[in-house]
């Protein structure tokens, strides 16, 4: 029977002073978070620490006796995530409870050691797996935050212009993955209906690189869009993607395909039946605007 | 029996699918559809999807199919008013419908028979 749950019960004021004291003179960031808020999260951990080990399980910290130190861990990390704190640091917060605990444990086990050998042991195998937990929740808030941005780049980045009565504009910027080809083809679809546009021009000019996948993603959306009853034009083709496409061996089937935007722009007007002329005297400032094309 | 009716307007048919079609509808559609066309001499067939939500892939087939022996009994189909969720699983069917024609109302539907009407049967997408 192992000695922890009945020291940590009679000693915790002890053990929790020595634990403050330990991490204010090392790891504590007064920058970030407050001494009070500081004190009050040691002490509700290792009051929540007795608790679960008074259940005598003190390996398996995936049981329920734990549940509610793994929710206070996670919610500490969690926090601790947002508010800036490097991993060590939040890791610390827990493994910095070894020296202070140890020091309590060689003083009521004084003279025996093999059995203070196998009481530390424990201790440092609760403390590890406690201290890996905090870690690894701290990263998997971590993975969140990264998740939720890119989430909100992907919205961003994919606007749809109307340029004319009937005629889009997708420009899209950065590279097209599955994801973000899903959010460009909703995006698209949606506006063909809401604008009732029969031409939607797909600019490519700041996509990276076109694979094969991204040429499939592109065929995907001109499809789609088909399927509604607009037509796609692909532009912004550079040179070395024309080349790349080409070497790829991917078929653009009946897709059109024009070097620039203004090309494109070109094509539309004329499959929706309007015409650009160039005058001598600007009649009006949009077209003025365009007759530089 | 439940039928999906088929309308006649000079010389094209009018189909407006406002039930959620299953196998059996389709088929029975596909028959309806290739009798009336022979019966009328239907020049252009307009199918309105528009209050289609879902499609599975044998639906998508029934349309490509429709509109093929539409083709071959020489009349022109278009189908208008496909969902952008339809179309989004129609494309991840891998059912591009080639050779069906679209677009994305009735009216537009109507101007693109007219022309491919006028100008004689081939592809003119608008």
């Amino acid at each position: 029977m192992s000695k922890i749950p009945q020291l940590l019960r009679e000693n915790e004021q002890t053990i929790l002073a020595d634990w403050i004291k330990e991490m204010t003179s090392g790891t504590r960031r007064s920058d970030l978070i407050t001494e009070q808020e500081f004190k009050q999260q040691a002490s509700r951990f290792l009051q929540l620490l007795q608790e679960a080990v008074q259940s005598g399980e003190l390996t398996n910290i995936n049981a329920a006796a734990f549940g509610q130190i793994r929710d206070f861990l996670a919610n500490v990390s969690t926090s601790r995530a947002r508010q800036g704190f490097t991993p060590t640091e939040t890791a610390s917060f827990v493994f910095s409870l070894k020296h202070p605990f140890g020091s309590q444990l060689r003083k009521s086990i004084q003279g025996n050691a093999d059995e203070l050998y196998s009481e530390t042991e424990t201790l440092n195998n609760l403390i590890d797996r406690l201290g890996l937990f905090t870690a690894e929740t701290f990263i998997k808030s971590r993975e969140e935050i990264i998740v939720r941005q890119q989430r909100d780049m992907l919205e961003l980045s994919t606007p749809v212009v109307k340029l004319w009565e009937g005629i889009l504009a997708l420009p899209l910027i950065g590279t097209l993955d599955s994801a973000r080809t899903q959010v460009v083809m909703e995006t698209l679809l949606q506006r063909v209906v809401e604008t009732g546009s029969v031409v939607a021009i797909i600019d490519i000019t700041g996509v990276p690189t076109v694979d094969t996948l991204v040429a499939q993603h592109l065929i995907k959306t001109v499809t789609a869009a088909r399927l509604m009853g607009a037509d796609c034009i692909i532009s912004g083709i550079r040179p070395q993607i024309a080349q790349t496409i080409v070497h790829l061996g991917v078929r653009l089937g009946d897709i059109t395909t024009k070097a620039t935007l203004a090309d494109a722009f070109l094509v539309a007007l004329e499959r929706t039946g309007t015409s650009i002329k160039k005058g001598m005297a600007a009649p009006a400032p949009v077209f003025a605007h365009n007759s530089t094309l | 029996m439940e039928r999906i009716p088929i309308l006649q307007m000079g010389e094209f048919l009018l189909v407006t699918i406002q039930v959620d079609m299953h196998d059996r509808l389709a088929l029975t559609l596909q028959d309806d559809l290739t009798a009336k066309i022979v019966a009328v001499s239907a020049r252009g067939v307009l199918i309105d999807i528009s209050s289609l939500e879902i499609v599975d892939s044998f639906i998508g087939r029934m349309l490509a199919n429709i509109a093929a022996m539409s083709r071959i009994l020489d009349a022109a189909t278009v189908v208008v008013g496909m969902k952008p969720a339809v179309a989004i699983t129609l494309v991840e069917l891998g059912l591009s419908l080639t050779g069906v024609r679209t677009a994305l109302n009735m009216e537009k539907g109507m101007e693109l028979l007219r022309a491919a009407r006028g100008t004689g049967i081939g592809y003119t997408a608008y």
